[in-house]
């Protein structure tokens, strides 16, 4: 066969499967470490009366991996360390701290174990896991999507509700909405 | 017929009635601020103050009613028993309940409207009660915190000053100031 036509047919499936899809197996396949640099992980709950209070927390560690051979079998672990809750308030930082919300002196992280990844389209999955905090653990879903991927390192942006009562930190219901929106960057380096 | 009205002998149901209802809330909130600012538990304490919040709202409408009632109602003469100094104090003390009354729920209002916390305000998690329109800053709450203690305390020892009052009168005196504000019929002559 001539190589001119080989080498068309190849340029020609390569335009039929989208560029990300093409490279988000085969290249990122692999193990991650969480990077504190390049990853944050943001919330914001609703307020009554509108707006809503923003925070984050400064200190979490994890692990992606990413399976070359099928998404399903990939997984991510975080742990978030609660006692590094900051809003810009320091009396709301210590209040979220307290048995109030977080006890983060007597649960010191907040834990969440991917249990299945579901790949929804060419850069997007869905992780479901179980997330233990405050001693209580339940099924919760976050959606990810591949953010940037170069040789060492693998973006996601992640997004996802929790309902804060399931935790026993429903105080200020509501006054302040039940729901947590997480919006997260996590940024992996290979380990 | 139900005397609910004042006259210019006794006081009628409504005002009997708004009378000690504000009493038992004013006593009430003074008894419940002092005890959410000591609660160690950050969680009790954020829960009691926002029933402290929903009680001054409360507090605030009552008294707006019981001084429209007040404005649109005879208010009874001093048993002619009353002597010269009291039938002159008797009306500044009052005049002096009603502003700390006014004073109270105003100042806790313009508290947590300047409140750099902008916890917002759910009387009774009924409704989202509005912020005064003020500029919040640390020291503007701190100012109002201050203003809001000292008017709680200066108000209940004018309610303690007042509770004497009417308690000389029913066992020293023995007229009717404080019967008259229990039932109607005993301000009758």
């Amino acid at each position: 066969m001539n190589t001119r036509i080989l080498g068309l047919a190849a340029f020609a499936a390569c335009l039929a499967v989208p560029a990300m899809a093409a490279v988000a197996l085969s290249d990122a396949a692999g193990s991650y470490m969480i990077s504190p640099s390049g990853s944050s992980i943001r919330f914001t709950i609703g307020k009554a009366g509108g707006g809503g209070f923003d925070g984050a927390f400064g200190r979490f560690k994890g692990t992606i991996r990413i399976d070359s051979g099928d998404v399903g079998r990939s997984k991510v672990d975080l742990t978030i360390y609660p006692e590094s809750v900051g809003t810009g308030q320091g009396r709301i930082d210590a209040f979220l701290r307290s048995d109030a919300v977080f006890d983060a002196a007597n649960n010191p992280e907040i834990q969440f174990r991917s249990t299945n990844v579901t790949r929804t389209g060419d850069t997007t999955a869905v992780v479901t896991g179980r997330l233990t905090a405050r001693g209580k653990t339940f099924p919760e879903k976050f959606t990810a999507e591949l953010g940037g991927l170069t040789g060492r390192t693998i973006k996601f942006h992640v997004t996802g509700k929790v309902l804060r009562s399931r935790y026993g930190m429903d105080v200020g219901t509501p006054l302040y909405s039940n729901v947590v929106d997480f919006d997260m960057t996590l940024t992996g380096r290979r380990g | 017929m139900q005397p609910i009205t004042n006259t210019p002998t006794r006081y009628g149901w409504a005002m009997i009635f708004l009378h000690w209802l504000i009493g038992i809330i004013f006593i009430g909130q003074f008894a419940l601020g002092v005890v959410m600012m000591r609660t160690t538990s950050q969680r009790t304490s954020f829960e009691l103050i926002q029933l402290h919040k929903s009680f001054g709202f409360l507090l605030l409408g009552l008294i707006i009613l019981r001084i429209a009632w007040r404005l649109g109602n005879a208010t009874p003469a001093l048993p002619p028993s009353v002597g010269t100094l009291e039938r002159r104090t008797a009306p500044l003390a009052h005049f002096a309940l009603y502003a700390f009354q006014i004073a109270l729920p105003l100042s806790g209002w313009a508290l947590v409207s300047v409140s750099t916390l902008e916890i917002p305000t759910m009387p009774f998690n009924l409704f989202v009660m509005p912020d005064l329109p003020l500029t919040e800053s640390d020291s503007a709450e701190g100012f109002w915190i201050s203003a809001h203690w000292y008017l709680a305390y200066a108000g209940i020892a004018l309610v303690a000053l007042h509770m004497a009052a009417a308690l000389r009168h029913h066992f020293l005196l023995r007229d009717t100031v404080l019967t008259r504000m229990i039932t109607p019929s005993s301000g009758r002559e």
